[in-house]
C-alpha cells in the first residue's frame, strides 16, 4: 500500500530513503526505522526491532516464578509496578492463589499512581518530540513523577524497579508516612493536571501539529490488536478494569474516557482524562482500605511455588494498554513456557499505515502519542 | 576635531584620541587604514563577546523556564560557562567524512560568518556610533544577511548525509519564505521615516513616536517574519533536535561547528539590535547614555525570543510554508497598503499615527480571525474520524 | 456472550472435521483446531462469531509436538477469552497458515514465533526474523538450543558485511 507517484513530463523524481536509527533523539529508545520520502512526504515505513532483545522469555525458562520477578520490572521500565501486576495476576490464576483484601487495596493505589505518572511522562515527551526543545513539559512531568517515585519508594525499596507487586499479594505492609503523605499528594496532582491541561491544550501551534494528524480508525484499531489509550481515542470503549474487573476493580466508581478523533491530538486528551479518572481511583482507594495481611503467600511458600500442570493467560490493563502473560507449567517450580503478551509491540502494528502520506515531523508525533517503551516491545 | 569626553560619547573620544595620537606619527592613508581596521575588529570583537554572553545567558533562560539552575559550575553562578564552551570547542578534533565534498564542507562555515558579521556595519549603536552610516543602511543590510542562505544549503550538500540534505532543503525553503515579509515591513518603517539609512530612521522615530506603538501590527509580522529568519523557535525545524539532529551541522565538529553556532548567534543579535532599530526607537532614550540604551532594549528584545523558544513547540515545515505565503504575504501587503494611505494622505503626523494605530489593530484582528476560522474548520472535521 | 456449548456446536456444524479436541479441566476453554482447517476457522470466528480481537499469538515446543496457541477476545461484542490451540506434529519443518489478513495483530507476533521458534507461517506477507538479526541460524525459544555464551569470532561470518536496508 504505497503512494503512486506520478512523473511529470520533463522532471523526474525519486524517493529518498532515510533510516531514523537506533541512535536518535526521539525514538523513545533504540527503534530503527526505515522510511522513503518523496519529498517530505512519506511513502513507506518499516519498522525495524529487536536492538533490545534480552531474551527474558528463554531465560524465565531456567528460573523459579519468585526469581521472574525482576525480569517483569525490566520489560516496561517506566511503570514497573504494573507489569509485576500482570505476572502476579497471570500466576494467581494457574495456581489457584487468594489475594487478601488489603493488598488488592494497595495494588490498585500504586497501580493507579503508576498510570498518572505514565501519563504524565508521555504528554511531556510528546511535546518533547513536537519541538517544545528545551524540554520544559518534560521537566514539568518529571518533577511530579519524582514524587510519585518517593512513595513507590517508600512501600517497595526501589524507585523504578519495585518488584514489589507478587502472586498472593505484596511484598510488604505499607509504612506508616506513606498514607499521610499519599493524601496530601493527591490535590496535588489534581493541580498539575488541571495545570498542564490549562497550559497545553489550547496552544495553537500544538493543535496544527496534531489535529488530525496519524488518524487512527477503529475497526483497524480493533483488527490490528491495539490497546489501551490509542484504542480509546479512536473510539472504542474498551477498558480492560471494566471489561475483565479484575482485582477489585468493580468497587471503584470511575469513568472510562473515549474520544472519537483518533488523532494525535485525541491520545493526548485521552491521557489526560485517564490520569484524572485514576485520581479519583485513589482517593476512593485510600477512603477504604482495609486492615489485614498483605500477603496469602510468604516468601518461603512462593520460592517453592509448583503450580499444578496447566496453563493461564492472565492480562491487566497497564498504562500502556493490555500486559498480558501467558504461562504454562508442567508442574516443576520454573515455568514451561514464559509468554509476554507486549502491549508496545502490538501498539506499532499499524504505524505504518498511520504514517503514510504524513511528513516526517509528523512521524516522531505520532510515534510519541503511542508511547512505546523499547524494554516491552523486544522483552 | 574637538573631542568631548563624556559617558555618552566615551567610545568615540577613545577613537578620535586614538586617531589625533597615530597621526602625529604616521601619514594620513595610514591613520585611516588603522582606524578603519580597529571599526572593524571592534566589531567582530562585538560579535563575540555577544555571543559568549547569549550562549550564557539561552542555558540559563531555559533551565529557569524549567525551573532547574543550569550551569552554574564554572565561575559564580556559571559565567565561565561560555569560557569552558570555547575551549572545549576550540581543541576538538576536526572530523570531515571521508565522503564529503571537501571544499563545499570547509567553505560553508565561512559563509555563513561572514554573512552573519558584515551585517553590523550598519547596526547604529548610539548617537553617532555607525560603523559604515550607509544612506541605503536597510537595504545592505536585507542584502548581506541572506548571503548565509548559501551557506547552509553548502553544508548541506557538502556534508553527504541524508539528513543534511533535507535539512538544507528546508533551510533554503524557509529562509527564503520569510525574506519578503520581512522586506515588506521594513518598506512601511522606511516609508515613514522617509530614508534607508539606519540613523535616519532612529531620528524619525525621534520625531514621530516609536514605530511600534504607531504600527504594532507591522510590529508583530517583522517579530515574527525575524524569528524564522534568525530560526528561532517556533521556527526552528531546520535545526530540530528531535527529528533530524542538528540539521545541516550534523556532520561538522570543532571550530567549523564553533563557527556555525557563532553565526547563529550573531545573526541573534543583529536581529534583534535591527529590530531595536526599527521599531523601538534605536539608542533614544532619557538620561542613560545613548549605547546603553540600544544594548539594554537589544537585551529585552533577545530575551523575549528566548522566552518564546521556551514556551512554544515548532511548527511543521510545509506549515511554516504556508502560513509565509499564505497568511504573512498577503498580511505585509494589506500593511503597506494601509501605510502607504495614511501617511501621504494624511498630513498631520498625530492624526496619522492614531489612524494608523488603529487600523494596524483591526490587521491583527483580522489576521487572527481569518486564521482562527481556518483551524477551527480543521478540527471540527477531525472530529469523530476514528469511527468513520 | 456465545457460551461454550454454542461456540462449539457452531463450530462443529460448520467445520466437522477442524475441531480436534476440547480438553478438559482448563483454566481457560480452550479448542485444538487442525492446522489445515485454520485460516477458514479463523475467518469464520471473526466474521461469524464476532471474535475480533486476536491478542496473542504464541508457540510452546513440547517434546512430542509444537502448539501454536492464539487468544482471543470480541471487543465489540463482549466476548470472554477464547483460546485456540493448533498441534503441529511435524518438527522438522513445522508449517502454520498465516491469519495476517484476518487480523492484522498477528503480523510482528508471528514474525517473533518465527523467528524464535522457527514455525513457518505460510502466506505471510513479510516473514523475515524480528528480533534476531538476519543471517543469524538457529531457533533460540526451543528447548533444545543451548543457552551459552557467543564470541565474537562465532558470530562474525553471520554479519553481512554492507547492512541491508
Amino acid at each position: 500500500m504505497s503512494v503512486q507517484i506520478p512523473p511529470t513530463e520533463r522532471l523526474r523524481t525519486d524517493t529518498i530513503q532515510i533510516n531514523m536509527g537506533p541512535h536518535h533523539p526521539s525514538t523513545h529508545g533504540v527503534f530503527r526505522m526505515v522510511l522513503t520520502l518523496d519529498g517530505e512526504t512519506v511513502v513507506d515505513l518499516e519498522p525495524r526491532f529487536g536492538y533490545l532483545h534480552r531474551g527474558i522469555e528463554k531465560t524465565a525458562e531456567e528460573r523459579t516464578y519468585v526469581q521472574n520477578v525482576p525480569f517483569t520490572d525490566r520489560l516496561d521500565y517506566i511503570c514497573g509496578i504494573t507489569n509485576n501486576w500482570a505476572y502476579a495476576l497471570a500466576l494467581e490464576k494457574l495456581a489457584g492463589i487468594e489475594v487478601p483484601e488489603r493488598a488488592e487495596y494497595i495494588r490498585v493505589i500504586l497501580g493507579e499512581l503508576t498510570r498518572v505518572m505514565n501519563h504524565m511522562l508521555a504528554i511531556g515527551f510528546l511535546w518533547n518530540d513536537l519541538g517544545a526543545t528545551t524540554f520544559t513539559p518534560v521537566v514539568y512531568a518529571f518533577r511530579e513523577r519524582e514524587r510519585i517515585l518517593d512513595l513507590i519508594e517508600m512501600a517497595a525499596g526501589s524507585r523504578m524497579m519495585p518488584s514489589y507487586i507478587r502472586a498472593g499479594g505484596v511484598v510488604a505492609d505499607l509504612p506508616e508516612e506513606f498514607m499521610p503523605r499519599l493524601q496530601k499528594l493527591v490535590p496535588h496532582l489534581k493541580r498539575f493536571i488541571d495545570e498542564m491541561d490549562t497550559m497545553l491544550t489550547k496552544n495553537e501551534i500544538f493543535r496544527a501539529r496534531a489535529v488530525g494528524v496519524g488518524v487512527l480508525k477503529a475497526k483497524d484499531a480493533i483488527n490490528a490488536g491495539i490497546s489501551g489509550p490509542v484504542l480509546r481515542a479512536s473510539g472504542v470503549p474498551y477498558d480492560i478494569r471494566k471489561v475483565d474487573s479484575y482485582s477489585i476493580y468493580d468497587r471503584f466508581d470511575f469513568e472510562v474516557p473515549v474520544h472519537t478523533a483518533g488523532d494525535v491530538y485525541a491520545r493526548y486528551l485521552q491521557r489526560l482524562a485517564e490520569a484524572r479518572q485514576s485520581l479519583r481511583i485513589i482517593e476512593q482507594a485510600m477512603r477504604d482500605i482495609p486492615e489485614g495481611p498483605v500477603t496469602s503467600l510468604p516468601y518461603k511458600q512462593l520460592s517453592r511455588l509448583k503450580p499444578p500442570k496447566g496453563e493461564a493467560y492472565g492480562r491487566i490493563e497497564s498504562p500502556k494498554g493490555e500486559l498480558g502473560f501467558y504461562l504454562v507449567s508442567d508442574g516443576s517450580n520454573k515455568p514451561y513456557r514464559f509468554r509476554i503478551r507486549s502491549t508496545s509491540l502490538l501498539n506499532l502494528t499499524l504505524l505504518r499505515e498511520m504514517c503514510i502520506g504524513h511528513k516526517v515531523a509528523d512521524v516522531v508525533t505520532i510515534l510519541g502519542s503511542i508511547d512505546i517503551t523499547l524494554g516491552d516491545v523486544d522483552r | 576635531m574637538e573631542n568631548v569626553w563624556s559617558i555618552e560619547n566615551v567610545w568615540n573620544a577613545i577613537g578620535m584620541a586614538l586617531q589625533n595620537w597615530l597621526a602625529g606619527f604616521l601619514p594620513a592613508w595610514l591613520v585611516t587604514l588603522i582606524m578603519d581596521l580597529l571599526v572593524i575588529v571592534v566589531l567582530l570583537a562585538i560579535g563575540i563577546v555577544a555571543v559568549l554572553i547569549l550562549s550564557f545567558l539561552e542555558r540559563k533562560v531555559a533551565a529557569r523556564a524549567g525551573d532547574r539552575y543550569g550551569p552554574n559550575r564554572w565561575g559564580p553562578y556559571g559565567v565561565l560557562q561560555p569560557f569552558a564552551d570555547a575551549i572545549k570547542m576550540l581543541i576538538k578534533e576536526d572530523i570531515v567524512p571521508h565522503v564529503a565534498d571537501r571544499f563545499s564542507f570547509n567553505l560553508a562555515p565561512v559563509i555563513v560568518t561572514v554573512g552573519a558579521v558584515m551585517t553590523y556595519a550598519v547596526l547604529p549603536f548610539g548617537r553617532n556610533m555607525v560603523a559604515a552610516n550607509l544612506n541605503i543602511g536597510i537595504l545592505y543590510f536585507a542584502a548581506v544577511g541572506s548571503l548565509s542562505i548559501i551557506g547552509l544549503l553548502t553544508a548541506g550538500w557538502g556534508s553527504r548525509n541524508k539528513y543534511a540534505l533535507i535539512s538544507a532543503f528546508r533551510s533554503v525553503a524557509q529562509l527564503i519564505t520569510y525574506e519578503v515579509p520581512l522586506a515588506l515591513c521594513i518598506i512601511c518603517v522606511v516609508m515613514l521615516a522617509g530614508s534607508l539609512s539606519t540613523q535616519d530612521i532612529v531620528l524619525a522615530q525621534q520625531e514621530r513616536g516609536w514605530f511600534f506603538l504607531l504600527m504594532p501590527g507591522i510590529f508583530i509580522l517583522y517579530f515574527l517574519a525575524a524569528s524564522a529568519e534568525m530560526i528561532r523557535c517556533p521556527f526552528d525545524l531546520l535545526e530540530a533536535d528531535s527529528e533530524i539532529v542538528a540539521g545541516h551541522f550534523i556532520e561538522y565538529s570543532g571550530m567549523k561547528f564553533a563557527l556555525f553556532f557563532l553565526a547563529e548567534y550573531i545573526h541573534l543579535f543583529a536581529g534583534s539590535a535591527m529590530m531595536v532599530t526599527l521599531f523601538f526607537g534605536g539608542w533614544l532614550g532619557p538620561w542613560l547614555p545613548s549605547w546603553l540604551w540600544f544594548l539594554i532594549k537589544t537585551f529585552v528584545v533577545i530575551f523575549v525570543f528566548m522566552w518564546i523558544r521556551n514556551t512554544f513547540p515548532r511548527i511543521r515545515i510545509d506549515q511554516v510554508l504556508k502560513i509565509g505565503w499564505k497568511v504573512m504575504v498577503p498580511a505585509g501587503l494589506v500593511g503597506l497598503a494601509i501605510t502607504g494611505f495614511v501617511d501621504k494622505l494624511i498630513a498631520d503626523t498625530l492624526i496619522a499615527g492614531v489612524v494608523l494605530f488603529v487600523c494596524n489593530i483591526a490587521l491583527i484582528v483580522g489576521v487572527s480571525y481569518f486564521m482562527g476560522r481556518a483551524q477551527r474548520q480543521k478540527e471540527m472535521a477531525a472530529e469523530g474520524a476514528a469511527l468513520r | 456472550m456465545l457460551t461454550h456449548e454454542e461456540i462449539l456446536s457452531r463450530l462443529r456444524e460448520r467445520f466437522p472435521e477442524a475441531v480436534l479436541d476440547v480438553p478438559e479441566g482448563m483454566i481457560d476453554f480452550t479448542i485444538v483446531i487442525a492446522p489445515q482447517a485454520w485460516h477458514d476457522v479463523a475467518l469464520f470466528l471473526r466474521d461469524e462469531l464476532g471474535y475480533d480481537f486476536l491478542t496473542n499469538v504464541t508457540a510452546v515446543d513440547w517434546p512430542d509436538r509444537f502448539e501454536v496457541v492464539y487468544h482471543l477476545y470480541g471487543v465489540q461484542a463482549g466476548h470472554p477469552l477464547l483460546t485456540i490451540k493448533l498441534p503441529v506434529t511435524d518438527k522438522e519443518n513445522p508449517v502454520v497458515p498465516s491469519v495476517v489478513d484476518v487480523w492484522r495483530s498477528a503480523d510482528f507476533q508471528e514474525r517473533e514465533e518465527y523467528d524464535l521458534m522457527g514455525i513457518r507461517f505460510e502466506d505471510h506477507p513479510n516473514l523475515k526474523r524480528i528480533m534476531m538479526w538476519e543471517g543469524y541460524e538457529g531457533h533460540p525459544l526451543r528447548k533444545d538450543f543451548q543457552n551459552r555464551t557467543y564470541s565474537y569470532a562465532e558470530l562474525e561470518p553471520t554479519r553481512k558485511a554492507t547492512p541491508d536496508w
